[in-house]
């Protein structure tokens, strides 16, 4: 029972882990047909901004939840006005720029935080099921990732600049007749985007060594979980990232976790075979 | 045709041989050897990229089995010339595989790169993980995150104790790029080169026009991945150890950036693109002000936003500019050209 418990919520961690760090590149993605390979970078930078917001003395919360964000939202519209902006429509350009920007990021937090890890504490303490123990930490994980998921569902869903995005998301060319530049929607949408991969990478940050090239990490596992989702934004993210953690925790707890994260891949390797343009172009077609 | 391709083959073997000739007196051997192989490198994925089309992003993969297959084979066999073919046999059937199965799937750009990329992790996943004694083939254990060192390194065919090293190793790589350059020339040069850029320039067409594009595309991607290999075979033996981050996804960013700078859809860029960078980093890790990876991340995107085409189309455009121009007025010159059509260069 006790065991059941552990394992349940140890894959429900997986799937939320798998959503959250994807959600900034899926909302990119989803919007301008843009890859970011920075990606990972991005969330690497919004480690280093709480790590370094706590180190001068602000709440942990205030700045894994406010502070990163913005900070990576900002250094995501810099990159969008100089680099991005240029290469609309041409995605392997796009993906060509922004893995050298994803390189660009790594030599600049090499430069300034130096090649060591670095790391705080969790905040919230753990506790014991029965004979294991539990981290308490991802629970707070589940539930950011269920706020954030909701809070998307309902800016798209419910108000007016949401309307506009999903707009702008099917016919840019009718959004623009009707008087909206796709300019000003792609600046918002990549800051919004990289601001969300910013919050990712604050909320776990307590949980891993950071280094500049934690990204990495990150990177495949979150294009992977984009492209295997599909065209739908939300339900594409929950699909996949729902069978890719279920996949590699199943395997992780019957055999070990390396087989797990290699059961993952060849998982994605079979899904993308069977549905190449993601699991809602042919389920759950035309949700949100 | 023939006779252009005529001297072609001999433009490139007089500048090789006076580069061979020439290189040595400015570095040293031991630099040049490891430009030569990443040259070879650069080239495999230009061949597929810049003339299949085909964007691969685990060329890493390719040249971490090669250099795997080559120090297992070597460490079992304790002869280099059998261990030298198999890390060429083992990555060309291995992409032989995994492309049939992305082109038989018709998955193009995007689908294809996550793919390229999500094998290359799981060999550097696997690779990493095999620190244990249970990981072994034959007598070579993987060794995990070590890598395995010691293996025989080359040797002349035949003669184990006769080493191939230092100044000599570096002509047998360098001979080895020349060929490996000609040989991808005449592939070109062929119909089946021919036909696969006409599937790089409209894939649909070609397939209404009756040819088998996945096969075609399936055996490209197959000989890119055997040049791969072999780039990786010299490479274990110019390193001596090979380890898992072969299979980094730096490893394969660095080779996209290399056919990048020097330039997609030309034979020598890449060749070009993969030397120089390489050199350049060789460099740039003498000091330590700046990062250099700061560097080669700055030079990607720069490149992709200024010069998308590369150096060497760069060069040989302004070249036609400044001195194509007294030739083409040239009245001798233009009536030949009249008179075969349009099918030089």
């Amino acid at each position: 029972m006790d065991l059941g418990f552990v394992i349940f919520t140890e894959m429900l961690y997986a799937v939320a882990s798998l959503i959250l760090i994807s959600a900034g590149l899926a909302v990119v993605f989803g919007m301008m047909k843009v890859i970011n390979l920075a990606h990972g970078e991005f969330m690497m930078m919004g480690g280093y901004a709480t790590i370094t917001a706590v180190n001068l003395g602000v709440n942990v919360f205030v700045a894994m939840l406010i502070i990163a964000p913005l900070i990576v939202g900002l250094i995501g519209l810099v990159v969008e006005r100089l680099v991005i902006r240029h290469l609309y429509g041409r995605l392997v350009d796009t993906m060509l720029a922004t893995w050298g920007l994803s390189l660009f990021f790594i030599g600049a937090a090499t430069m300034i935080f130096g090649n060591t890890t670095t790391g705080i504490s969790t905040p919230i303490p753990g506790f014991t099921v029965g004979d294991y123990q539990v981290n308490g930490y991802n629970f707070f994980i589940i539930l950011v990732t269920i706020v954030m998921l909701i809070a998307m569902f309902a800016v798209l869903k419910g108000t007016r600049a949401g309307l506009i995005a999903r707009g702008a998301m099917q016919r840019p060319d009718m959004a623009n007749a009707l008087g909206y530049s796709p300019d000003r929607i792609y600046m918002a949408t990549f800051f919004c985007g990289s601001a969300l991969s910013g919050l990712a990478g604050a909320v776990l940050a307590p949980l891993v060594g950071l280094v500049p090239t934690s990204g990495g990490a990150y990177i495949a596992k979150s294009f992977i979980t984009v492209i295997a989702g599909g065209p739908s934004l939300i339900t594409g993210l929950i699909s996949s990232g729902s069978f890719f953690g279920f996949v590699s925790q199943v395997f992780t707890f019957s055999i070990s976790p390396v087989i797990g994260e290699v059961a993952l891949l060849i998982g994605a390797v079979i899904l993308l075979r069977l549905l190449p343009q993601g699991v809602t172009s042919k389920f759950f077609k035309g949700k949100l | 045709m023939d006779r252009h391709f005529g001297r072609d083959i001999a433009t490139t073997l007089i500048v090789s041989a006076v580069l061979i000739w020439i290189m040595p007196m400015l570095l040293s051997t031991y630099t040049l050897t490891v430009l030569v192989i990443y040259g070879m490198l650069g080239l495999s994925l230009g061949l597929i990229w810049g003339f299949g089309g085909i964007l691969c992003f685990g060329q890493a993969a390719f040249f971490g089995l090669g250099a795997y297959t080559y120090a297992i084979a070597a460490v079992n066999i304790g002869e280099s010339t059998l261990p030298m073919i198999l890390a060429v046999l083992v990555p060309a059937l291995f992409a032989a595989a995994l492309g049939a199965m992305m082109f038989y799937g018709r998955l193009t750009d995007v689908y294809l790169g996550v793919i390229t990329l999500v094998v290359t992790l799981i060999f550097f996943k696997f690779m990493n993980s095999t620190a244990g004694p249970q990981y072994a083939i034959g007598n070579a254990r993987l060794g995990g995150f070590n890598g395995i060192p010691g293996f025989q390194t080359l040797n002349v065919p035949g003669d184990p104790s006769a080493y191939i090293w230092g100044d000599s190793y570096f002509y047998v790589c360098a001979i080895a790029l020349v060929i490996v350059y000609l040989l991808v020339s005449w592939l070109l040069r062929s119909s089946f080169g021919r036909i696969a850029v006409g599937i790089r320039e409209n894939e649909t067409r070609l397939s209404l026009m009756g040819y088998d594009v996945a096969a075609r595309k399936t055996v490209m991607f197959s000989v890119g991945a055997a040049i791969a290999g072999l780039s990786g075979a010299f490479f274990a033996n110019w390193s001596e150890i090979v380890t898992p981050n072969l299979f980094s996804l730096g490893q394969s960013a660095e080779i996209i950036i290399w056919c990048i700078v020097g330039g997609l859809g030309t034979r020598l860029g890449p060749v070009v693109g993969a030397a120089g960078l390489a050199y350049l980093k060789f460099m740039l890790g003498q000091q330590s002000m700046v990062n250099n990876t700061m560097i080669m991340g700055l030079i990607l995107v720069l490149f992709v936003l200024f010069l998308p085409k590369g150096i060497v189309p760069a060069i040989s455009g302004l070249w036609r500019i400044s001195f194509g121009r007294k030739k083409r007025n040239n009245a001798r010159h233009n009536r030949r050209n009249r008179a075969r059509g349009d099918t030089h260069g």
